[in-house]
């Protein structure tokens, strides 16, 4: 790549984004967990920071950075940016935390099951065992409050989104959209296709952390029964 | 002090200046459309800028008090009465027990807000009181208003009627907006740079909270490349394949992959909150440092205001 990474760039009068690739690697993910790691949680004049595949958007309020002379708030605060991230190429991020997650891939909770094994060739039993037998790392949260974007299906199960998109996807859903696999954490439409879905609530405004996953967590699907899920939502 | 729903209006929510600091975890900030004008609201009936209070959508609620108190109407004008005699927006009015407070339909604009004396009082979630529909959280049960609701406000200390808002200070509602051009937009060629900041787009029938989209001219031009999803803004205008642009509002989500045209400049946002649908809009461009500093001179005459006011930040 020609373009010197990390690149800081303005995002509009309160926002910066730092660009650190250009593609879905793991060279990449890690470059984002590291520069996270610099930027730390949100405090003083930055109010949010929020992860993308290959790149951190940094919100900020202009009244509260300090600046230099006649600078503007956006000069100051790229430059404050950059000396954070300086050297972050040379860090590797520690690995996150594991989070098992239950997953029912029978029946009713699993009304493309059958789809994604007639796409890709294989019985529903092989696909549940790739999908479960994986582990996933969570690159992104968005579309949705703690919607995980997960880096590493099996190539083999990848499925285009359903053509018509549901209305109303329950919360809990698993689903596989393109080569990506996610939750669905609230109810809400979707075109993904649903092979499963968890007991777990994956966001939970009542909770200190509201979503389950965050960026930099590792993730496995636990196969349960029916019974099991059954159990796990009744607790 | 209760104060009752007599009717509801077309989407009156619960809204404060938004929750902030979630976005990582995927929650969108929400808060008040037109912060500029939920802030001014609340100054003048003696609240911290960030108290909850009414945000009315198009056609706005009826209200009654239960007891006495002071409220003030910021931004479009509803038509509003009170008990009967119109009330205009930008001003602090005393309101005695049993009042009828009601707005009509917006005559200028989309969005009204209604600040009551000491702040509307619903728990905070996430810190903040901020109605977000999509996951029905903040706000009354993360719901719209119905009627029948009763809704709970402090009971001031001490009567703010009578202030109001010096015309120099009242924002200007049109659809001449600023915005900052994204190196994206340049990437896309002159023709669609010449169609964003030259020519007239109308807001859809389908815009909400989550954004403003835009009819009118398409906009081509060069390949757009594969992009991969990354954090939005509330200003963020994208592009999607349909090439009808989206200004990105309030409870937008918080990560997007379709490419972005430029940031609507921040003061200009209240202006984009009160476009109605149908209504016109025309992009001008404007320089980042531009933009910052009418940024930092608009916040500069809030902090005189309220000094004015006298009441602390």
């Amino acid at each position: 790549m020609s373009v010197v990474l990390p690149r800081i760039a303005p995002f509009g009068d309160r926002a910066l984004v730092v660009t650190l690739g250009d593609r879905i690697d793991d060279a990449t993910f890690q470059r984002v967990q590291g520069a996270l790691a610099r930027l730390g949680g949100a405090s003083g004049e930055i109010t949010d920071v929020v992860a993308g595949f290959a790149s951190i958007t940094v919100h900020y309020e202009p009244l509260r950075v300090a600046m230099v002379g006649a600078e503007l708030p956006h000069v100051a605060l790229a430059r404050t940016v950059a000396s954070l991230l300086d050297g972050v190429d040379a860090v590797s991020a520690a690995p996150g935390r594991l989070v098992e997650i239950p997953v029912c891939y029978e029946g009713e909770l699993a009304p493309d099951l059958e789809e994604v094994a007639r796409h890709t060739g294989m019985s529903s039993r092989d696909v549940v065992r790739l999908h479960s037998a994986a582990e996933y790392v969570v690159h992104m949260i968005g579309f949705v409050p703690g919607f995980p974007y997960l880096g590493g299906l099996d190539a083999r199960l990848a499925t285009p989104r359903r053509a018509e998109p549901r209305t109303r996807v329950p919360a809990g859903s698993v689903g596989i959209g393109g080569a990506q696999t996610g939750v669905y954490p609230i109810a809400s439409p979707g075109g993904w296709q649903l092979i499963g879905r968890t007991p777990l609530r994956l966001f939970d405004a009542r909770r200190e952390s509201p979503s389950l996953l965050h960026v930099g967590d590792r993730v496995r699907f636990r196969v349960v029964t029916r019974r099991e899920f059954d159990a796990l939502v009744a607790r | 002090m209760n104060v009752e729903v007599l009717r509801a209006g077309a989407l009156t929510t619960i809204q404060d200046l938004g929750r902030l600091g979630h976005q990582r975890e995927g929650v969108p900030e929400a808060g008040a459309m037109d912060a500029h004008a939920a802030r001014l609201a609340n100054l003048l009936v003696g609240n911290l800028e960030s108290a909850a209070l009414l945000e009315a959508t198009l056609l706005g609620p009826a209200l009654r008090f239960a007891g006495a108190t002071t409220v003030a109407l910021g931004g479009a004008d509803f038509g509003a009465t009170l008990d009967g005699e119109a009330l205009a927006p930008w001003r602090a009015v005393a309101v005695s027990a049993g009042a009828t407070l009601e707005l009509g339909a917006a005559r200028d604009g989309c969005r009204a807000y209604i600040a009551i004396a000491g702040g509307i009082e619903v728990p905070a979630v996430l810190g903040s009181r901020s109605t977000y529909l999509p996951a029905a959280i903040g706000g009354l049960d993360g719901r719209a208003l119905r009627r029948g609701d009763v809704l709970q406000a402090s009971v001031p200390g001490e009567s703010r009627a009578r202030r109001s808002l010096p015309v120099a200070q009242r924002p200007v509602y049109d659809g001449n907006v600023r915005l900052v051009p994204s190196e994206m937009l340049a990437a896309l060629g002159d023709a669609a740079r010449a169609t964003l900041l030259g020519e007239e787009f109308r807001v859809s029938p389908d815009s909400d909270r989550m954004g403003c989209r835009l009819t009118g001219p398409r906009l081509g031009g060069a390949a757009v490349p594969e992009l991969l999803s990354s954090g939005a803004t509330m200003g963020t205008v994208q592009l999607p394949p349909g090439g009808a642009p989206i200004v990105l509002m309030a409870d937008h989500q918080t990560t997007g992959g379709y490419p972005v045209l430029g940031h609507v400049a921040t003061v200009d946002l209240g202006k984009v909150a009160q476009l109605r649908p149908g209504d016109p809009i025309r992009f001008t461009g404007i320089s980042l440092d531009d933009a910052q500093r009418l940024y930092l001179e608009r916040e500069r005459a809030i902090a005189a205001l309220r000094r004015a006011l006298s009441f602390p930040p």
